[in-house]
């Protein structure tokens, strides 16, 4: 069953075409890497599921419920992480933990602080202000507050940017294992392409607003003559047209 | 309150410029009373007029701080991609006013009452309306200022503050209305606290005031709320139309 659901989606401003109508879907268990150069669409596809950027056409429904008609209810689904979007730096982790859990509505809020303390290993920094860890420490609480309400849909935008290599496989391997559980679906961004072919079960190739590619980033490379996906990402970001496809 | 909480500091700029409009208008009024003779009440009159007026712009600052906590930490962006509704996050915003604004008016009133010997409660009964409809004014500025960053962007910050100033010389804070030039007195009928200064004035010198002026005001004062929410969601359209909700985390002020 999907999780998300993309229907001919575009966003136009003036006169640039961000995102030209781009479909797709995620299942519940499974991992999307969304894929494609700086400034390809994929941040913008990324705000339009999230609600904070209203298309131009097209639909987006999470679990079923329509982002623009039923936003409330299609959000309490969903959370999200991104590099850009910090949490306040003026509260502790406690504090951003429980004031989210409120907003998302999470039953049990104290307990399952606790858990996702214990999961992103961030017990210790619970009073600290989160503007006074470090950039990856930052991003752990980010994680933990994108999983706190066991989204149907979880959206990570670059979510290892800023971790250690260590702390990054024991993040990529807490979201497989979140994906593995069955309960939801995880588009996820990086411009890592290791990590994407190590954890992704689909990648989309975003270029120009469209989706250029779809498939298993495993085999995605070979299908198009390319030695791996990195050298398939440049071929994306710098020649598109001379792609088979 | 977890940011009252973190840092006290913030609980001076609560009463800071208050506490220094009171010292200064009280003693400004002392003065007048002592050369003018006691005829006439300026303590009643000005200082009560201050202390009213600052209550509203308490009340005003206090629904658009914590809006502007959430532009400073760049936070925009994890709250708007929340189940929360638009009128709930305005809500939050009113009642963290009303509770600053309720801690302001009891430090002031014991601090006019120790110092210059001025109670609050001389107005009576007519308090509670009073400041009613000033607390609910002073909301709707809030909110105009809440859209105004919101569609303008963090420069436009420094717009928010002087709203309630602007307006203080069409309300007859400090003179009846009639001594305004017509047009200004126009003005000043449309705007909810101008109802309030003029009853202000009504029962310290008559004591009496006219019922129906302060419904006026109140009914007033709620379609200000009202017409401001109409604009904020207005403005929350065209932010999430053109992607600045989106932008303001990403790239920042």
């Amino acid at each position: 069953m999907s999780v998300l659901n993309v229907q001919n989606l575009t966003k136009v401003y003036k006169d640039v075409i961000a995102v030209d109508g781009i479909s797709f879907s995620v299942s519940k268990g499974e991992i999307v890497g969304l894929l494609g150069p700086n400034g390809a669409g994929k941040t913008s596809t990324i705000s339009m599921i999230l609600g904070v950027l209203e298309p131009s056409g097209g639909n987006v429904f999470i679990d079923g419920k329509d982002i623009v008609k039923k936003r409330s209810e299609a959000l309490v689904r969903t959370n999200f992480a991104a590099v850009y979007a910090q949490l306040p730096g003026n509260l502790s982790v406690y504090q951003n933990l429980m004031f989210f859990g409120l907003l998302y509505d999470v039953h049990g809020i104290r307990a399952r602080i606790e858990t996702m303390l214990e999961k992103f290993d961030l017990k210790h920094y619970k009073n600290s202000k989160v503007g006074f860890l470090s950039s990856g420490e930052q991003t752990r609480v980010g994680l933990a507050k994108a999983m706190l309400n066991s989204p149907g849909l979880l959206l990570l935008d670059e979510p290892t940017a800023s971790l250690d290599p260590s702390t990054a496989r024991t993040t990529r391997e807490s979201i497989k294992e979140y994906a593995a559980e069955g309960k939801g679906g995880v588009v996820w961004t990086s411009h890592n392409m290791q990590e994407v072919e190590a954890v992704c079960d689909r990648v989309l190739f975003l270029s120009h607003g469209k989706i250029l590619l779809e498939g298993n980033p495993k085999t995605l490379a070979a299908q198009h003559g390319k030695k791996d996906l990195e050298e398939l990402f440049i071929t994306v970001a710098r020649e598109p047209l001379s792609l088979d496809i | 309150m977890y940011l009252f909480r973190g840092s006290p500091t913030r609980y001076v700029q609560l009463f800071v410029w208050i506490t220094v409009d009171i010292v200064l208008w009280g003693f400004i009024t002392k003065y007048f009373t002592e050369s003018v003779g006691a005829e006439f009440s300026f303590v009643t009159t000005l200082l009560g007029a201050v202390i009213l007026w600052d209550i509203l712009s308490r009340a005003h600052q206090g629904t658009t701080m914590p809006f502007l906590e959430d532009v400073w930490s760049r936070n925009f962006l994890n709250i708007f991609a929340t189940p929360l509704k638009l009128p709930e996050y305005l809500l939050g915003f009113i009642m963290t006013s009303l509770f600053t604004t309720g801690l302001v008016v009891v430090a002031i009133s014991l601090f006019a009452a120790v110092v210059f010997d001025y109670s609050l409660f001389s107005l009576g009964i007519y308090l509670a309306p009073f400041l009613g409809i000033l607390f609910l004014f002073g909301a709707a500025l809030g909110i105009l200022g809440i859209g105004l960053v919101l569609r303008f962007g963090p420069p436009a910050e420094w717009f928010t503050w002087p709203l309630a100033a602007v307006l203080s010389p069409f309300a007859g804070v400090f003179y009846p209305i009639s001594t305004l030039p017509d047009w200004m007195q126009t003005v000043a009928y449309l705007l909810p606290p101008a109802y309030v200064f003029e009853g202000m004035r009504g029962v310290i010198l008559t004591g009496v005031i006219s019922g129906g002026s302060l419904v006026k005001g109140f009914v007033l004062a709620c379609v200000y709320v009202l017409l401001m929410y109409a604009l904020f969601t207005y403005m929350y359209r065209i932010a999430i139309r053109n992607g600045l909700i989106a932008r303001y985390s990403a790239e920042g002020p």
